[in-house]
């Protein structure tokens, strides 16, 4: 029907010097965009049906492939943009629920981009990492209050489990269902390498990674799919989930298509049935009832693993972060609104939750200002794009960082944001076995482990130009950022002085 | 072996009962929370309360309680048993996923939330009162019958809303009359029965009750419409 049709964002181009008519990019794609036309011996594609994840462009022998932005135009209206416009039809054609993927698009402030590092000159010497010793190691969990002696006048040990990073970066919360097999084993077998932890996401532990144990975080969430004893002694920490920066507020539903074998096996759910995870936990309503489930993991995992609690970033995020310290939580995880997701509705996804970085800073004051920053520690993430967002993220307060749509992007994710479809060419958000196998974790492992020995080398570079040789010792220096293109409030929630100040 | 819990903290009772032998019993219960939480291979009574999380990730123990239990019992169980002679409280047998709870009495809001099941593995929720709103909610799998024995009615509003899998049995003469457009309701046929009586007999078994009188009324069946409630919510975007 002429009123539902809706021109292409992107149209591929095709160079027919340069075509070979191999039919690499047919077979390599699973929306069927390209077609072969035996007739006159030419590729054909239908753009109605790409997602512009270069897949094709990447695997052409000949590079005769490009997608490019549609110059197709509704009249120009700074009001009612061509992206409005089609989301309105959208609606209009289906009643639905406009539903996205990976993290908020939009224009908003990143003000990761807006915070300058200090170096130092003359007065304090800069460190060179490559020659001198340079310490990137974390310990995330509750520190004790003072030191305890016995009679003897001997240290008495009063510290609760911590997890020890290498580097302060984790892997975050991606579940097997919403994720591949492969893209799994490719995170578990990376965080072994370089000493971290990747988070299994709420839909359980594929048997196969029980060997990953040590570097594991798995994950508690409204729908407990997965759960139960052995899954939780799998963990080196259990995460309780309660919200997610993508979507704050709401729960999350995988649909019953990507519900097949061994996903369906590991959530303890029916083959093809929807997985829904309702918006709040049923059994927490309060503070205290977090508490419940905070000290129930304890009990079933005998007070030998952290317990991190999960939230969003929300305008309240000082006030709740407040409680989940009090709750007997070892560790804050708080995610921003640009944070990554395998489907999550538009309109939440683009209108709820703040950014990080202010979220970040005001749940750090006001841990100080109640004098329970030492209650737990803090790790931030939705998005840290580089090792910069890193260092800032920590002289803002955060212990650590999670990444994820970084970690996707190592592995090959070109950021189509399609991954509601289930049909991810580069092998990382499907369940099709014949996609999945594209993604080698020989070579995803390897790429993550380069990634993050990147950053870590280039955390070292900039923490050796401020003169800092710890992670430790750039916790909360905010004295070492600076503002630029921020107004006094902005300024003020974020506790940095301006540039020149 | 034999505890005596009044005044004692939940973390040393549950010590101990982790310390002790198969066989324990519990005397003096006051709302301790966590009893029992992820064990296998106990045997546990309890005299008294126990609090919140009775059972918690049970995963293959007999737990049975001469006294009313309280909220969250049996959440995310994965296999065992749980006896209760009395009532249990809100959220009872939230997201189990294996194993039994038989309650004598009557449940409160939200039981039998989110439980799952795959293939041979499915949980079993049985009640001999009735049970408070929200009943079955998101119930993904399982079994849950509620026999409403001389109660008004078996259970409160919305019950089964949100539910994508599993059955909820209700011993009553009219199902209720607020059901979700999205939940297929009729009286229980023969294979229904089947599992009907073989969990009654084995309720009528624990709490002394005479089974025919039991099956002598109608029972009727909840199943939802459909395993993926979602789909047509959505628009790719």
């Amino acid at each position: 029907m002429a009123i539902n049709f809706l021109y292409p964002d992107h149209e591929v181009v095709r160079n027919p010097q340069r075509c070979i008519a191999c039919r690499v990019c047919e077979r390599q794609c699973a929306n069927e965009v390209h077609s072969y036309d035996e007739e006159l011996n030419l590729m054909k594609a239908d753009d109605t049906k790409c997602v512009n994840c270069h897949r094709c462009v990447s695997l052409c022998p000949t590079m005769a492939l490009k997608i490019v932005k549609t110059d197709h135009t509704f009249k120009e209206n700074a009001n009612w943009t061509g992206e409005t416009i089609k989301e309105l039809y959208r609606q209009a054609g289906t009643g639905g629920v406009l539903l996205s993927s990976m993290g908020n698009p939009k224009p908003y402030p990143v003000y990761w981009d807006r915070l300058l590092i200090n170096a130092s000159q003359v007065t304090n010497p800069s460190i060179d990492p490559l020659r001198e010793p340079m310490e990137t190691r974390a310990y995330l969990g509750k520190k004790p209050e003072r030191i305890e002696r016995d009679q003897n006048g001997e240290i008495v040990n009063n510290l609760t489990p911590q997890l020890e990073l290498n580097v302060p970066i984790m892997f975050s919360a991606m579940s097997y269902g919403s994720i591949s097999y492969n893209a799994h084993e490719s995170l578990a077998r990376a965080a072994r390498e370089l000493g971290t932890l990747y988070n299994t996401g709420e839909g359980g532990l594929h048997e196969d990674f029980y060997e990953y144990s040590a570097n594991t975080i798995v994950q508690v969430a409204s729908g407990r799919f997965g759960v139960y004893k052995d899954y939780l002694n799998a963990g080196a920490a259990v995460e309780i989930k309660m919200g997610q920066g993508a979507k704050p507020g709401i729960g999350g539903h995988l649909p019953g298509q990507k519900i097949v074998g061994d996903v369906s096996r590991t959530r303890m759910i029916p083959e093809g049935s929807d997985a829904i995870s309702p918006a709040p936990h049923h059994d927490i309503y309060s503070i205290e009832d977090l508490r419940q489930l905070v000290y129930s993991l304890k009990e079933a995992t005998d007070y030998k693993k952290p317990v991190i609690v999960k939230i969003a970033a929300v305008h309240n995020v000082a006030a709740i972060a407040s409680g989940v310290a009090r709750s007997g939580a070892d560790i804050i995880a708080i995610d921003g609104f640009r944070g990554g997701t395998g489907a999550a509705p538009t309109r939440i996804r683009d209108n709820v939750g703040i950014p990080i970085e202010l979220a970040l800073a005001s749940v750090d004051q006001r841990l100080r200002d109640e004098g329970i920053r030492n209650n737990v520690s803090i790790v931030v993430g939705g998005s840290i794009r580089s090792s910069a967002d890193v260092v800032k993220a920590i002289a803002l307060g955060a212990d650590a960082v999670y990444i994820a749509t970084g970690a996707l992007l190592a592995l090959g994710c070109h950021l189509c944001r399609s991954c509601q479809t289930g049909k991810c060419n580069w092998g990382i958000a499907t369940q099709e076995p014949e996609l999945v196998k594209r993604l080698n974790p020989d070579v995803g492992s390897e790429r993550l482990v380069n990634l993050v020995h990147a950053w870590e080398h280039e955390i070292k570079e900039i923490m050796g130009g401020m003169g800092i040789n710890s992670i430790e010792a750039l916790k909360g220096n905010r004295l070492m950022l600076r503002g630029i293109g921020l107004n006094e409030k902005e300024l003020e929630i974020l506790g940095v002085k301006y540039a020149g100040e | 072996m034999n505890i005596d819990a009044a005044g004692m903290h939940f973390k040393d009772l549950n010590e101990q009962i982790k310390a002790a032998g198969k066989e324990v019993v519990i005397d003096r219960c006051m709302g301790q929370r966590y009893i029992g939480s992820g064990l296998t291979g106990k045997d546990i009574v309890i005299h008294g309360t126990p609090g919140n999380a009775l059972g918690a990730y049970l995963d293959g123990s007999t737990i049975t309680v001469h006294g009313n239990a309280q909220d969250a019992t049996g959440d995310t169980m994965n296999d065992g048993a749980i006896y209760i002679t009395g009532s249990s409280g809100d959220a009872t047998g939230y997201a189990m996923r294996g194993g039994k709870i038989f309650v004598n009495g009557d449940v409160g809001y939200r039981a039998g939330i989110h439980m799952k099941e795959y293939k041979e593995k499915s949980p079993v929720l049985v009640i001999g009162g009735a049970a408070g709103s929200f009943l079955g909610e998101y119930q993904a799998g399982g079994t849950i019958i509620v026999l409403g024995l001389e109660r008004e009615r078996p259970v409160g509003k919305f019950c089964g809303v949100g539910m994508h899998g599993g059955r909820i049995y209700l011993r009553c003469q009219a199902p209720p009359d607020d059901l979700s457009k999205r939940i297929i309701v009729e009286k229980a046929a023969n294979e229904d029965m089947e599992i009907i009586e073989t969990y009654v007999k084995e309720f009528c078994g624990i709490f002394g009750c005479d089974e025919k009188a039991v099956l002598d009324s109608s029972f009727y069946v909840l199943r939802p419409d459909s395993k993926n409630p979602y789909r047509q919510l959505y628009t790719q975007n």
